[in-house]
Parts: structure tokens; C-alpha cells; sequence
């Protein structure tokens, strides 16, 4: 007989269900990159989850799960698509997928799989792939390249043309203030690399990430407070640079289109499992990670810093979450126990 | 009526499922051929049979008589003739047996002679007495004995007596078609409630989805004349909860620690107080309830059923369709799947439900937590189920208490919307009874202790007598014989002196132990969850507990070694009902299969000895107490109480030395009581603050 514990109803929710709708929300930014940057972005997707789910798949094997069941929880696309939407597009196809197998086997499973990784997966593939390759995670695509041109170089079937690539928007202001003479106001002009806001077409790759995140929001499959943390600090500290000293730091907006900021605004710093869970926990890992973003990405040697960002906030979300303990029903005051 | 109403954070809103049952008025169930009356239906002591087998008894009359305070007598349902007194099998998910009077209706249905009791011509107390005796208990589903709480807090004003209507289980609709068709005799009831707790107002919540039972309220309150507020309240799971409801009605919250009374607030379910009321006026003891019956049924109704009809007499009434495989006693969200249908009505089944794969599937296998804190949102008291959840599964106890453990109430809403599909109930109840386990095992291993230094000091005395002698012989003096050394003052301490060769041998195996009854519980656990992922499963559930117990982990948590709580003093309404209806009682029956039976009254001492204990940390006054508050009458079914005759015995004369085996034991028995009385001391000690009810 069936002696299953009540509740005996169970709302219609699974993991699976929790991982298509965030890939749903990425929609609207694979949308607007498929538009405006190239459907190169379609075939690294693809790329990404097939080795993701190989390796999901292989070390799911290994670790004597069932299969059918663990990947269809869909965990493993959510991050591949992560990983690639945050790779440059143009990136060669094996690089993508070293990314996607470090991430599911070295900071997934190893892990424990599952709900285990106290480092967000895809952060951890961005980080290793961008220390190990540095100079294939720096070159970003010119706009304007024919679509079949972006698949050769992806699979490496046309040579890797440093005229064809050059820095993101936010290298390319970075080393154009470096090297001195136009500040920022000059450099932003430059209309091939820059739109209205941050970089051109970019700018409208974060709106979709940002279209996307409040429509998470709104299904409550994710908490306002870290992106919200996330997005305001990132933002006042841009803009307490930038009226300080407008001529070497970009206002705030620009930071904030720029890069994988909204990205990782809405899908990565919102990660339940390597993220914080409390209420006040979100707040401080939310305003962390944008602080140490924007110092990484600003005064610091890569071009963006959201991924270390996150991963040195991974590191402290535990104790954060520790000291950030909600009061319980009935015992307001009990806080200050340290619980 | 305009009023202010509160929020409590949290809550689901699943399908109600109300409306099947409500379509027919309450129908009378008709006497099935045996009635299985359980003796114990409360929380509390297991009432004593007064019946024998072969007695004639009539309907209303006492048949098993109230254990203790926190206890309540129980009556035969009709009648007819006792033909057994017997364990039976219960609606528990333990499946055990416990005592039972079955009778055998005469068809005649002849009540015992009623007499109406003049509740305003005596003191409250003979009026909370009346009421144990009249078998009154919280219908809810918490069978908590109602005359235990309606003493007012000694130093706090009783400002509202909440009257619980909400009734926000689906399914369940007994309360709703009792407000519709008795309203008048629950209103009288709660007027009893308010004077005897001098409460100043009495606030009726129900929820606002049952618009009928809330005008009958209303229009009877009316014709009354009270000044009762009738007040419906938003519909949300659990606001059933009797703190939920307090807090939705009055703003305040109770703590797991606090009585209600202690903030100046009492609650009840609408049918305690319709029986209360019966009782009163018409001297009619509580023999049947309303009972729901719906979920795969042709015709769900709510039945006005004799307590001890078999459940499957009282399904059949409804049409059980053919798919139909199993019956679920309470709601969908707390209640569980009853072993044998042959099972008893008792005072706590609101409501049954046939269970079909159809109406329940069965449930996607569970996945690991992703720690997505969709349970969080929705926990009634605002805990972090998630990471209870994992230290549940570490085993680390202590962790859970932090995390407030037992201000859990059991509700289900974080297994009702976890996307994993963990049964996160029921790791909380392993939690909890795991830590009871452990704190009985410490209890044990303390009396244990005392024992064996108990009988160091003897032989150490011995040893020094035996000195003396020899030198009074060496030295062939005529000075009097050295006085023996005395012994180290124990409470009670009247081990005699002759027998220490006997004791000692007791005493040299004694100190490990009883068995662990947390095994007993694993056992049980295993197979209520058949669908937990195997790695899931095993360590939780399979794991034996250590059979030595590591005093790290004992003096860590700061639970009281008490058997389960039920949901709480004031546990009405469907919140409290699984918590205290199923955990409780399986607890107790788990640990009475283990063997720990024996030591149930060893948790009844009352506290002879203060004797505070430095492991115990601030912590139990705080959260621990909480599991005071029920007070420990040993759940056990076929359990006598053995401490008064063991304390009979007790006064064995030290120094003569007794030749007998039983002299041996009496003596022996004594030591074990001071040990124990030091034990229960401890735990008095942390149980001082609540005294809301009487100890018994």
C-alpha cells in the first residue's frame, strides 16, 4: 500500500519546471543576440549543451544515478546556455565545451551534483577558461560578419583573423583610457563599437536579460533582493566615480548594459544553490558581487568581472547566510543568539 | 463587523475541495455491529478501563477513567455489552495496536441517565473536572484535553478566547455544516470558555469560504445576545492553525515555547465547544463527532458518528468507488494513510478520505534541494525548512534546534510546493523524534550514572567496615564498633546494607542503556516512504540511532527528554491536528514497540529534587520548554503506571539485610528511583516556567 507521508497533493512544481522557465527568460537576450550580434550565438548554445549533457551524462553514469531523471531537471542546460551566452560568440567550438564539461563535471559533480556546488558552475568555467585561454576569451567580434563566416570560425574551418575580432566595449574603453589623450566621453563616440548606451547591439542583448529577469521575478522563480542589490550598487558606485571624475569613469548606465552585468544580474547572482537563500543574505551577496564587479572590471586586469565576482561571493554566502538568519514566528528577538 | 485583521507570512492556497460535502445536511452513521472504542484519544495519560469484559454498559457511560490532569475520560458510544478489552489495531501510521473496549451494541441506543450540571452554581474548577469527566477534548484534530486549557495564566489578563471556524484543510467540512446547523449550542459552549477563562472578548474566525456557516454564526450570536465577533478571515492554508488564527485575529504570536495564556489568549475548535456545551446542559459526554467523509466517494457528507465505528463501516456509507485504496484520516495537507480500515473512529478523525491514484497521484520520485527557498516563502512560522532539512539529514541535531525545529507545526506547505518533491514534513518529524529519542537515552544513561556510583560508594563503605572489623579483631578491643561510613546523601537513598552483593551484580550490567527506541522509530519511518530515492532514504531514515549515546550530542541539544508533544497547548484546527494526532501518539507506540514502555512513568515523576544541571543551556527555556508543555503521561497503551509501587516499596530499612530476592530488587528499585527522581528534577527544572496546566 501506498504510504507515502502527506501532503498528499503537491503543487504542480519540479526542478525541471524551475530550469525551463529560466531558460525561457534567456529568450528575449538569445533573441536580440541572435539579431544584432549573429546566430553564431545559436550554434554555441548547441555546442554547450550537447557536451553539458554528455558530461552530465557520463558522470551521472559514474556516480550511479538514475539518468532519465537528473537530466531532465534541466540543471545542466540552464548552465550550459549560461557558459555560453557569456563566452565571446565567437569563440572556437572546443573551447566552449571544455567550458561546459569543467563546469558540470569539475564544479558540479564533483561536487556532488545537484544542488551541492558551492560555486556557481558556469562562473567557474567562465573564471578557468579565461585564465587557461586568455587571449580566445578576450576577442569579441566585430559586428557585420556574415553568419556563415561566424560558424567557420566557430568550428575553426576559417582562420582566427585578428581583423575580423577585437576587444569587448568595456576592453576597449579600458584600454583606450589607458593609453590616455580621449577620455571617456570621446571614446564612447566611436559609433562602431558603441550604441546609445553601452556597447552596440549589447546594449540591447542586456535590455532582453533584463526583459527576462523580471519576468522571473514576476513568476517568483527568483527573489528581487540580489539583483536588485546587485544592479543598485553597481550602479552607485559608477556613479559616485563618474561625477566625481566623468572624463576617466563611465556613468552608470553604461556599466550597467555593458558586459554580462544584467546577466549576471538576473541568472547568475540569483543562483539558489551557490547563492545566498535568506532575505538579507540575497542583499549583501547581491551588493558584494556588484562591488567587487565593478572594481574587477574597472581597476582590475580582465575585461569583466562578474564571474570572479560571484565566485568570491559564492565564497562567503554560507557565513552570510549563517549571520542573516530571518526571526522565526513568535520569536522576533531571538536574532541577536547568533542562530 | 469591521475589524483589523493581521497577516502571517507564508501560506498556500491549494484546491479546497469543500464543496462536494456540504451539498447534504449531517446524517446520523448507524451503529456498525462493533464499536472499537480506543481508550486513549487524547494527548495525555491513557485512561484506565472501569468496564470488564461482560458488563453491560449504556451509552454515555464511563468506561475508561482520566489518567492524570492531562487526560480525559472516555465513554461507551452506545449500548450494549463489553465483549472485549483488547489492543486493536489503530488509525495511527504506525499501524500498532492499542487497548480498546469493544462493545457490542444492543441496538437500543439507551442513554445513561443525563442530568444537565449547573456550571454556574460551582467553582471553575469543578467545571474544568466536569468536562475531563465528560471526555471533553480539542476536535480539531490536537485531542488536546480541553479542561487542561482553560485556566488563564496567573499573571496575564485573558484578553480574546479565539474560537477556531476556519477550517482551512481541503476536504474537511465537519466544523463548516456544524457552524450551519448547530451554531447556537458552539456559541453557548464559547460563552462557557469565556467565563471560565475571564477572557473580555471572544473572536469566532472563519474562513471567508464558507460565507453559509459564518451567517449562521452571526445570526445566531444575534439571537443570543452576545457580543461575540463573527469574523471571516482570508482563506489560506494552515489559518487553521490555532496560532495562525491567533495571529491573523488578535496580532499576536505564540511561540513554541509560550503557552497561548501566557500572551493572554486561548483558542478552540467550534466543535469542542459544541461538545463542551452538550456536556453541560444535557449531561451528554462526548460520544461521537462529525465526521467528513469525502475525497473518491459517490456521495461525500459529514456523518455524526459513534466514536469506535470502524472506518470502513463509515466509508461505505459514501460509496467508496472501485479504485478506491486506502483512507486517509484528517486533510490532504497533515493527515496520513490509516493501516487498516478496520481501524476505529476516534475524538480526532475530522474527516476521512477515500484515497484513489486518481485523487492523490503518486508522487515524482524526490530530487535533491537546489535550496530555491520556495519553502521558506511559504512556512507559516517563517523557518528555513531547507536548511532543517539538511541538517536533518546530517544528523545534526543540534543545528536543527538553532534553526527552531520545534516552532515547526507540520503543516506541509514547504512539501506542498517544494519543486524536489522532499518530503520535508517528515524529516522534521525524524528530526524531532530523534532528538526525543536521544534525550530519553541520556535520562537513561544519567540514571545509569547514579547507580553505578551508588554502588561504589556502598562498596567502598564495605570495604571500610571490613577494615574495621579486622583491626577490632586485631586489636581485640572492647571499644564499640566503628560506625560505618555513611552514605553519600542520594534523594531517597535506602539501599539497604546487606544486599550489595545481589545489587551489585545488577548494577555491574546496568549501565548501558535501554534499547534505543529511535530504532523502533527508523523502522517505522522506512516504509512510509516508499518513493525517497534510495540515497536519499538511507541515511535518515534507515540509520539506526547509536546505541551509546555521545554526551557531546546530549549536552548540545537542549530538547527535554519528555515523549512527544503534541501541536502545542493550543493545538485546534487542522495545523496542529497531524502534529499532535500523528506524531505523538507514533512516537509513544514506536517507543513502547522498543521497549521503552517500562520507562514511560519514569517521565511522570514529579520533581522531588531541584537539581540544576549545567548542560542544560539557556537554550530550553527558550525552545526546549516548549516540549513541556505536554505533560508527559507515558502514551503507552498496555503501560501501568509502575512508580507508585515501586515507590511503595521504597522503604527498605538500611542495614538489615534482606534475604529475600524481592528485598533485593525493592532495594535496588529504590536506587533507580533516586536516580530517576534526579533526572526528572533536571527536567523539572526546565519545565518550571509553563505551568499553565496542573501537573498531574
Amino acid at each position: 500500500m501506498n504510504l507515502a507521508p502527506a501532503p498528499f497533493f503537491l503543487q504542480d512544481a519540479s526542478v525541471g519546471k524551475v530550469m525551463r522557465q529560466v531558460c525561457l527568460a534567456l529568450l528575449p537576450g538569445i533573441a536580440a543576440y541572435v539579431w544584432l550580434i549573429g546566430p553564431a550565438i545559436l550554434l554555441q548554445l548547441l555546442i554547450a549543451s550537447l557536451a553539458a549533457l554528455l558530461a552530465e551524462a557520463v558522470m551521472l553514469r559514474a556516480r550511479g544515478k538514475p539518468l532519465g531523471l537528473f537530466l531532465a531537471d534541466g540543471s545542466a542546460i540552464v548552465t550550459a546556455w549560461l557558459i555560453a551566452l557569456s563566452f565571446p560568440p565567437l569563440a572556437p567550438w572546443w573551447l566552449v565545451a571544455t567550458g561546459a564539461v569543467f563546469a558540470i563535471v569539475i564544479a558540479k559533480h564533483l561536487y556532488g551534483g545537484l544542488g551541492q556546488n558551492p560555486f556557481n558552475p558556469a562562473m567557474v568555467a567562465f573564471a578557468a577558461c579565461i585564465v587557461a585561454f586568455p587571449a580566445l576569451m578576450s576577442q569579441w567580434p566585430h559586428l557585420g560578419l556574415a553568419p556563415g563566416e561566424q560558424f567557420a570560425i566557430i568550428l575553426g574551418l576559417a582562420p582566427r583573423l585578428d581583423a575580423l575580432t577585437g576587444a569587448t566595449p568595456l576592453d576597449a574603453l579600458k584600454t583606450g583610457l589607458t593609453l590616455g589623450g580621449d577620455g571617456v566621453d570621446q571614446l564612447l563616440a566611436k559609433r562602431e563599437i558603441y550604441g546609445q548606451i553601452a556597447g552596440r547591439g549589447w546594449e540591447w542583448v542586456a535590455a532582453g536579460y533584463l526583459l527576462g529577469g523580471l519576468w522571473l521575478w514576476r513568476r517568483r522563480i527568483i527573489a528581487w533582493q540580489a539583483p536588485l542589490a546587485f544592479i543598485g550598487t553597481l550602479a552607485a558606485i559608477a556613479g559616485i566615480l563618474w561625477l566625481h571624475d566623468p572624463v576617466h569613469f563611465a556613468n552608470p548606465l553604461f556599466h550597467l548594459f555593458s558586459g554580462s552585468a544584467m546577466l549576471g544580474a538576473f541568472f547568475i547572482v540569483t543562483d539558489p544553490v551557490s547563492g545566498c537563500a535568506t532575505p538579507r543574505g540575497r542583499l549583501i551577496f547581491g551588493a558584494g558581487a556588484g562591488l567587487l564587479a565593478y572594481i574587477i572590471r574597472v581597476f582590475g586586469g580582465y575585461p569583466d568581472g562578474i564571474a570572479f565576482a560571484v565566485l568570491l561571493m559564492n565564497l562567503c554566502a554560507p557565513l552570510i547566510d549563517r549571520l542573516c538568519q530571518p526571526s522565526v514566528f513568535g520569536l522576533r528577538d531571538r536574532k541577536k543568539d547568533g542562530a | 463587523m469591521l475589524m483589523n485583521l493581521f497577516k502571517f507570512k507564508g501560506g498556500v492556497k491549494p484546491p479546497t475541495h469543500k464543496a462536494e460535502s456540504v451539498a447534504l445536511p449531517i446524517a446520523a452513521a448507524p451503529l456498525s455491529p462493533r464499536l472499537i472504542v480506543p481508550l486513549h484519544q487524547s494527548i495525555g495519560g491513557t485512561p484506565r478501563p472501569v468496564v470488564a469484559v461482560g458488563d453491560n454498559v449504556l451509552k454515555g457511560q464511563l468506561i475508561g477513567e482520566a489518567d492524570g490532569w492531562i487526560s480525559a475520560a472516555i465513554h461507551a458510544p452506545t449500548s450494549g455489552a463489553v465483549v472485549a478489552i483488547a489492543p486493536y489495531v489503530q488509525p495511527h501510521p504506525s499501524g500498532l495496536d492499542a487497548l480498546c473496549v469493544v462493545i457490542e451494541p444492543d441496538g437500543e441506543d439507551r442513554w445513561i441517565e443525563r442530568r444537565p450540571f449547573d456550571h454556574a452554581a460551582v467553582s471553575p474548577d469543578e467545571v474544568r473536572r466536569y468536562l475531563q469527566q465528560s471526555g471533553v477534548v480539542g476536535l480539531g484534530g490536537a485531542v488536546f484535553p480541553t479542561h487542561g486549557k482553560l485556566t488563564p495564566a496567573r499573571h496575564v489578563a485573558m484578553d480574546e478566547v479565539v474560537i477556531n471556524g476556519a477550517e482551512c484543510e481541503p476536504f474537511i467540512t465537519c466544523d463548516d455544516v456544524l457552524m450551519r446547523e448547530r451554531a447556537a449550542d458552539i456559541l453557548r459552549g464559547c460563552a462557557l470558555f469565556r467565563d471560565l477563562l475571564q477572557a473580555k472578548k471572544v473572536l469566532i474566525g472563519i474562513e471567508d469560504n464558507k460565507p453559509e456557516a459564518a451567517a449562521a454564526m452571526r445570526a445566531a450570536v444575534a439571537a443570543l445576545g452576545e457580543d461575540f465577533a463573527v469574523v471571516e478571515v482570508p482563506t489560506l492554508y494552515p489559518t487553521g492553525g490555532a496560532k495562525q488564527l491567533i495571529r491573523v485575529l488578535t496580532g499576536k504570536e505564540v511561540p513554541a515555547s509560550k503557552r497561548s495564556t501566557e500572551l493572554g489568549v486561548q483558542c478552540f475548535n467550534v466543535a469542542t465547544a459544541y461538545t463542551a456545551w452538550r456536556a453541560v446542559a444535557h449531561g451528554e459526554p462526548v460520544v461521537s463527532r462529525l465526521v467528513t467523509v469525502a475525497g473518491n466517494v459517490e456521495t461525500p457528507r459529514n456523518y455524526d458518528t459513534p466514536i469506535g465505528t470502524p472506518m470502513a463501516d463509515l466509508l461505505a456509507l459514501a460509496g467508496p468507488l472501485p479504485d478506491t485504496d486506502g483512507i486517509v484520516m484528517g486533510g490532504p495537507m497533515m493527515g496520513f494513510l490509516v493501516p487498516d480500515a478496520k481501524a476505529p473512529v476516534v475524538k480526532a478523525s475530522n474527516c476521512l478520505i477515500a484515497h484513489s491514484p486518481r485523487l492523490f497521484p503518486p508522487k515524482a520520485p524526490e530530487m535533491p534541494c537546489i535550496r530555491c527557498t520556495a519553502c521558506a516563502q511559504v512556512c507559516p512560522h517563517e523557518l528555513q525548512p531547507f536548511e532543517l532539512y539538511w541538517f536533518a539529514r546530517a544528523h545534526n541535531f543540534g543545528k536543527t534546534q538553532e534553526y527552531a525545529l520545534f516552532d515547526c507545526i507540520e503543516c506541509g506547505c514547504c512539501a506542498y510546493v517544494c519543486p524536489s518533491r522532499i518530503p520535508l514534513v517528515h524529516y522534521f518529524r525524524f528530526a524531532k523524534s530523534e532528538i526525543w529519542a536521544r534525550e530519553r537515552e541520556k535520562t537513561a544513561a544519567d540514571a545509569a550514572r547514579a547507580r553505578y556510583e551508588f554502588k561504589q560508594a556502598r562498596e567502598e563503605r564495605d570495604k571500610a567496615e571490613k577494615a574495621g572489623r579486622l583491626a577490632r579483631a586485631a586489636v581485640q578491643s572492647a571499644t564499640p564498633a566503628a560506625p560505618s561510613t555513611p552514605l553519600p546523601p542520594r534523594g531517597g537513598g535506602a539501599g539497604g546494607e546487606g544486599e550489595v552483593d545481589r545489587s551489585q551484580a545488577h548494577s555491574s550490567t546496568s549501565p548501558s542503556p535501554r534499547p534505543s527506541p529511535a530504532r523502533g522509530e527508523g523502522e517505522h519511518e522506512q516504509p512510509a516512504s516508499p518513493q525517497i530515492s534510495a540515497e536519499a532514504a538511507s541515511p535518515p531514515l534507515l540509520t539506526p540511532a547509536p546505541s551509546s549515546p555521545d554526551p557531546r550530542d546530549c549536552r548540545k541539544s537542549p530538547a527535554t527528554p519528555l515523549p512527544p508533544r503534541g501541536g502545542g497547548a493550543g493545538g485546534e484546527g487542522a495545523a496542529a491536528s497531524e502534529t499532535a494526532a500523528g506524531s505523538s501518539i507514533a512516537l509513544a507506540t514506536a517507543a513502547s514497540r522498543a521497549g521503552v514502555m517500562g520507562n514511560a512513568p519514569f517521565f511522570d515523576e514529579p520533581p522531588p529534587l531541584p537539581n540544576p544541571s549545567p548542560a542544560r543551556g539557556e537554550g530550553l527555556q527558550e525552545r526546549g520548554s516548549s516540549l513541556l508543555r505536554q505533560p508527559p503521561r507515558g502514551e503507552g497503551v498496555h503501560e501501568q503506571p509502575a512508580s507508585p509501587q515501586i515507590s511503595a516499596e521504597t522503604p527498605v530499612q538500611a542495614g538489615i539485610a534482606p534475604t529475600s530476592d524481592e528485598a533485593a530488587q525493592a532495594a535496588k528499585m529504590s536506587t533507580i528511583q533516586a536516580a530517576m527522581a534526579r533526572a526528572a528534577a533536571r527536567r523539572a527544572e526546565a519545565a518550571a516556567p509553563p505551568t499553565d496546566e496542573k501537573p498531574t
